[in-house]
């Protein structure tokens, strides 16, 4: 079995692109290759439409290309289409608040893509540090593990189920971390979060291909990094 | 920390100073700039990067009554360090992102520049055309100086920090404009070419650097024009600029067990692709820690493209390394887990190691060579 030319469109780098945030990009470009899947990476910048693609990535950011992202982003409507017809999207940080209803930038409410059922606003500290929790068993994936770094705090409604539940750190008010709905998934683990989280990754590429199973990759790094981190937050 | 911002106003009062901030290049900058003035008199200097207002009051005061005084300054402090130090010069480097779980972010200290710049007419700036963060803090100054290093880093400055609109580069050359506004390249006055620096008259400086690397020539170029607004000729400056072997342990070779061992310190992404142009084609050594100075996330790692060390025998080590690991691997980059400085050293035949670190890492292997020689 065999899956060519998967696309993956990494939204808006030139607004929201922080820390690392290319790296989700690669990771899935390499896991897929290393499988035998072809991969076309596309960087898609504000000035121009969104293109057709399998999986799309979007990244943190500033509060005012935060802003910028969701209004060229309401207005473009093509990451709409893309959930409608079921293309995958990872967002992270300030891309997975645009990503519900509401969120809070440079003071002022912002209105999101609703593509999420979850509005997002200010809390009392900046989160920064480890954050770690329980996955949503429905997801079948081990211990998210990430770094964190957000003044939001992120409300769930009825239609969203929590990524995970928090057993270090913040994530979305403490309690739950991430969100996730049909295929739209995410998180406040930021940048690179598939390089800790390569079941993740995975997750992703076989919601984008349909393949229930994909071929065993090397995981000797990956194993080595998880174990270290979920060490240095006393869950291993 | 407690400083007294009076004490600090004292001692500078009397000497005639320039600042250096920026991102990357301000010890190395500090340093070239100190050794241009040293043609005029004794210069004081904060020369082991000690850049926050208890290491310049620290500094003034070891160094005595000297004429002169040229300083390094942490990006965030330059408005209070201006405020009490009056001087005659302040050179802008550089903003790209570091230790963004704790520093302000860029566009953040661009504004907060701009707004000091606009208040102090009297000061000249020395500023890098080639960097729109920096065009743009600098342009609100009463009289600037326009270089060109160089930008290798650019990830940083799409988005225009005066409208928010795109900036874009030209297909050749070194120029870039905001497609929304007004704010483009301004025409630099000191420009480089290979390993010559070309003054604001045309003239060409041929310079001998002991240094390595093109980011070190426009750190050079920085330093000759800050000196020249303090009547050094560069021509006088430029030879002083080659006596400069290493700077605060940086570039320094140091010899062990038949390894001659280069360290360069790589602090962001913006700092380790210099790095890669500086390092020669020998085994290269790759630490990474995060501790308190190196800021806890690894995250910009993913922003770092390695390729250009493929096809030489990459080692690597640090309290981090595993997170590199996983960086090369995605990279396609072929590794050897080393674990530590020490069995690094080991593992390579005698010969060059080139070990690129980042700050805890570098600091750590320091103290480990000083703790054997």
């Amino acid at each position: 079995m065999s899956y060519s030319d998967l696309t993956v469109v990494w939204v808006y780098p030139d607004l929201l692109s922080t820390y690392g945030d290319r790296g989700n990009m690669l990771i899935l470009a390499h896991r897929a290759r290393s499988r035998g899947i072809g991969v076309r990476t596309v960087e898609v910048f504000a000035n121009d439409p969104i293109p057709d693609g399998d999986i799309y990535l979007l990244g943190g950011g500033e509060d005012g290309p935060q802003a910028l992202a969701a209004q060229r982003l309401i207005s473009d409507q093509g990451l709409h289409r893309a959930v409608d017809r079921r293309a995958v999207v990872f967002a992270v940080c300030a891309g997975y608040q645009i990503m519900g209803r509401s969120f809070f930038a440079k003071g002022a409410e912002c209105e999101g893509l609703g593509l999420l059922d979850l509005h997002s606003d200010r809390g009392p500290t900046r989160a920064v540090g480890e954050l770690a929790g329980e996955v949503d068993p429905a997801l079948g994936l081990p211990t998210l593990t990430g770094f964190e770094n957000h003044g939001g705090r992120t409300h769930l409604g009825p239609g969203a189920k929590p990524l995970a539940s928090v057993k270090v750190g913040i994530g979305n008010d403490g309690t739950t971390e991430g969100a996730w709905s049909g295929t739209v998934l995410g998180t406040y683990s930021h940048g690179p979060a598939l390089s800790r989280n390569p079941a993740l990754a995975d997750l992703l590429l076989r919601w984008a291909t349909g393949m229930d199973r994909l071929p065993d990759a090397d995981e000797s790094w990956t194993a080595k990094l998880r174990a270290e981190r979920l060490h240095a937050v006393g869950l291993a | 920390m407690m400083i007294d911002p009076e004490l600090l106003a004292h001692l500078a009062a009397g000497r005639r100073i320039a600042l250096v901030s920026g991102t990357n290049g301000k010890t190395t900058t500090t340093r070239f700039t100190a050794a241009a003035l040293g043609v005029q008199g004794e210069v004081a200097t904060n020369s082991f990067g000690a850049n926050m207002p208890t290491g310049h009051t620290s500094a003034l005061a070891k160094a005595g009554r000297t004429p002169l005084a040229v300083l390094e300054v942490d990006e965030h402090w330059l408005p209070k360090v201006i405020a009490a130090t009056s001087p005659v010069v302040v050179a802008l480097l550089n903003l790209s992102r570091d230790q963004l779980d704790r520093a302000k972010e860029v566009a953040m200290i661009a504004q907060l520049w701009r707004d000091t710049m606009a208040k102090y007419p009297g000061i000249h700036v020395v500023a890098n055309a080639d960097d729109p963060m920096v065009v743009y803090a600098a342009s609100s100054a009463a009289q600037v100086t326009w270089f060109s290093a160089g930008q290798r880093w650019r990830d940083d400055a799409h988005v225009c920090p005066a409208c928010g609109s795109h900036i874009v580069r030209d297909e050749v050359g070194h120029g870039w404009h905001c497609t929304g506004g007004d704010l483009s390249r301004p025409e630099p006055q000191w420009t480089i070419d290979t390993s010559a620096v070309i003054d604001q008259v045309g003239r060409r400086h041929e310079l001998k650097l002991q240094l390595p690397g093109t980011v070190n020539v426009g750190n050079a170029a920085t330093a000759l024009a800050v000196a020249q607004w303090f009547g050094v000729s560069p021509a006088d400056a430029a030879p002083k600029l080659s006596e400069v072997a290493s700077v605060a342990g940086r570039y320094a070779q140091v010899e062990r067990k038949g390894r001659q061992i280069r360290l360069l310190l790589a602090k962001n992404p913006a700092s380790w692709l210099e790095a890669f142009d500086m390092a020669e084609d020998a085994p290269t050594l790759l630490v990474i820690n995060a501790r308190d100075p190196d800021g806890y996330d690894t995250s910009w790692l993913f922003d770092v493209d390695y390729a250009p060390l493929r096809g030489r025998r990459v080692l690597i080590a640090g309290e981090r390394a595993y997170d590199l690991a996983v960086r090369l691997q995605v990279n396609e980059v072929p590794f050897e887990y080393a674990g530590t400085f020490a069995r690094a050293v080991e593992a390579v035949p005698p010969g060059k190691l080139e070990v690129i670190a980042n700050y805890s890492a570098f600091q750590d292997i320091r103290a480990e060579l000083d703790r054997v020689l």
